[in-house]
């Protein structure tokens, strides 16, 4: 039986609550890497396939429950103290808590990285409306991630009521990640942008 | 009919529109404030968008971010509940221009309700009843002349005025331009309009008012009246219907002049006309609301009609869903509000422990649970009880087991002075007039 947990309340809904929205930013080169390279082992595969699901979908945190183990995958920083079993990376972070009597056999635990400190500056959206990344649909975007940007650059624009705000950037910076689609719907308050400082 | 209906209001109402809707077929969006994010509207409705900070002139009253939430959830219409943006006809003209349809009556009708000498005027051609009293007061001049052929005690009253806010009531002449220079300083401040104007002040009286309901079809019905005399300044507290006073004739007088005020103005959606009932049992006009009210379930209980569904229904262009109906038994409705029983000071925070009463004829609409935090930006209504039974005593004996049942724990409530009041012998012969809150407070 799999169960997803939106961050927030277990009800339906079109436009994604702001804190359910996929953190791209966090997701470490290591990450990478270890997602790119085959492995024959049925539970990491497994994983995988699972960590796909969760970054596709947006969700912040996966439970599976198996006849012999209990899956959580959260998306995230791991918390203060992560459950038993092990941190495959910073994000999402899979941990496996084996239900006694059975022993699974253990993943391979990677070397663990201290996570980064999450110091990155997020730009939110000050008005319900639609979100667009570029002037007009056959334009360049205002940034691209990794782009560096200065106070009161333009970053993008969001429409509200047939009126195209442009959202500046009240940091200086690197863009470390791109938090919503070209052309989605934003909710007051959701995260737009990350910004790394210099 | 509608696809999809944002709700552009919170707590109990939002609540209870998003019922009907959900009853209906249709799907509802919920809009919210960062402080409403755990609100019961929020959850219950398919889907939400959070519109803003918690403080409602940025959230709730925001035009553009109620039509922008409208837009990217792709709703085709928007109930306004009461309150906030329910009177506003621009707002309304706004929703129209963005081709979203608005749950309500025509923009041009809110706003020539919402201007109270202009309602006054439509009314008395329509042949309703109003006060003696004048237009609007521009001057000195026209504020002595008009009071000499009204007489005293009279009231002062700001045009774009309601719910009591921007009153006056003036008893001596020599009072009467100091009281008519603060009012229109309070009116500009409240309305952004000076303009008054004064009616004879009626001392005692009985605040009625009667339900009306019309399509784009033709059809027309009351729903029989409210009564609502029971007020803490200007704010209602119990409403009951029918009154215990009404005769037949009187009742007949009062729901006809209303159904030929809506033909005469041509009125489509749900409205309410409010009346005074002097002591000597004439009525007098008093104020149209172009929306749903707050006490509207108990007209509902006793009619056994749904007045948010017909209210879609209508805004979607059908016809009413009954022609001829008689309202049965006695409902009365208890506005349960987070303040302090005594000093009435709002007491918001998070509710502990709740118990909320049930059985038979009893209907709580309410958006509390337990653990809710109840948010210091908003009114304090926590519920609405709403006790139904076949005669006025069997309603009150109900009214007064369901208090007992109704735990509120965690922040204070006015539970202990609606215990009062029902226990009071004025409030349970049904003879009391809007000063009676006043007087038993007073202890008189």
């Amino acid at each position: 039986m799999a169960q997803s947990r939106p961050s927030s309340k277990p009800s339906k809904r079109a436009t994604k609550d702001a804190t359910a929205k996929p953190s791209a930013g966090k997701r470490t080169p290591r990450a990478e890497d270890a997602a790119s390279g085959a492995d024959a082992d049925p539970t990491v595969a497994m994983v995988r396939s699972l960590a796909a699901i969760v970054e596709q979908h947006g969700l912040n945190e996966l439970i599976v429950d198996l006849p012999d183990a209990t899956l959580t995958l959260r998306r995230g920083l791991p918390q203060s103290a992560p459950e038993v079993g092990a941190v495959l990376a910073p994000g999402p972070t899979v941990s496996i808590a084996p239900q006694p009597p059975v022993a699974l056999p253990a993943p391979e635990p990677p070397a663990p990285e201290p996570p980064a400190p999450d110091n990155h500056h997020v730009v939110t959206s000050p008005f319900v409306g639609t979100f667009y990344r570029r002037p007009n649909p056959d334009s360049e975007p205002y940034v691209a991630l990794g782009a560096r940007v200065n106070e009161g650059e333009v970053l993008c624009i969001v429409e509200a009521m047939k009126l195209m705000n442009e959202i500046e950037a009240d940091a200086v910076g690197t863009v470390a990640a791109i938090l919503v689609e070209d052309g989605g719907a934003v909710e007051y308050g959701q995260a737009l942008f990350k910004i790394a400082p210099l | 009919m509608f696809r999809k209906v944002l709700v552009a209001n919170r707590g109990e109402i939002a609540l209870r529109i998003i019922r009907a809707l959900r009853e209906m077929g249709i799907r509802s969006v919920a809009v919210h404030s960062q402080a409403d994010a755990d609100a019961l509207h929020v959850k219950f409705a398919d889907e939400k968008v959070c519109i803003g900070p918690g403080p409602s002139v940025h959230s709730y009253l925001s035009m553009p971010s109620i039509i922008s939430a409208a837009e990217i959830t792709r709703a085709d219409a928007i109930h306004p509940g009461y309150g906030f943006l329910a009177e506003n006809a621009d707002f309304a003209e706004v929703c129209q221009k963005c081709d979203i349809s608005w749950i309500g009556p025509p923009p041009a009708l809110m706003r020539l309700m919402g201007d109270k000498i202009q309602a006054r005027a439509a009314m008395e051609a329509a042949g309703v009843p109003v006060l003696p009293g004048s237009s609007a007061l521009d001057s000195e001049d026209e504020l002595l002349a008009a009071a000499e052929r009204v007489g005293y005690p009279l009231i002062l009253k700001a045009a774009a005025g309601g719910g009591g806010r921007g009153m006056k009531i003036v008893r001596e002449p020599s009072r009467l331009v100091a009281d008519w220079h603060v009012g229109r300083n309070e009116a500009l401040a409240a309305f952004k309009s000076a303009e008054m104007y004064m009616e004879r002040y009626c001392e005692r009286p009985k605040h009625i008012e009667i339900q009306v309901i019309a399509d784009h079809h033709g059809n027309v019905a009351h729903l029989g009246e409210r009564e609502c005399s029971v007020q803490r300044r200007h704010q209602k507290v119990i409403e009951e219907a029918p009154s215990a006073v009404l005769d037949e004739q009187i009742r007949g007088q009062f729901t006809e002049a209303a159904v030929n005020a809506v033909r005469a103005i041509d009125y489509s959606s749900v409205g309410t006309l409010e009346f005074l009932l002097d002591e000597d049992g004439r009525f007098y006009f008093m104020e149209m609301n172009t929306r749903l009210q707050v006490e509207h379930p108990v007209t509902e209980m006793t009619w056994g009609v749904d007045l948010v569904r017909e209210q879609v229904r209508i805004a979607a262009g059908e016809e009413l869903s009954f022609s001829a109906l008689r309202p049965r038994g006695h409902a009365i409705e208890l506005r349960i509000n987070a303040e302090d029983p005594e000093t009435f000071a709002p007491w918001p925070g998070k509710i502990t422990a709740l118990n909320i009463p049930g059985g038979l004829g009893v209907r709580v609409d309410t958006h509390i649970y337990e653990g809710y935090v109840v948010p210091p930006h908003y009114d304090s209504l926590l519920a609405k009880l709403i006790v139904y039974d076949a005669s006025r005593d069997a309603a009150l004996r109900r009214a007064r087991r369901c208090l007992d049942e109704f735990v509120i724990e965690g922040i204070r409530t006015n539970l202990p002075f609606h215990r009062r009041i029902i226990d009071h012998a004025e409030f349970q012969s049904g003879h009391y007039d809007t000063g009676f809150v006043a007087r038993l407070l007073a202890g008189r």
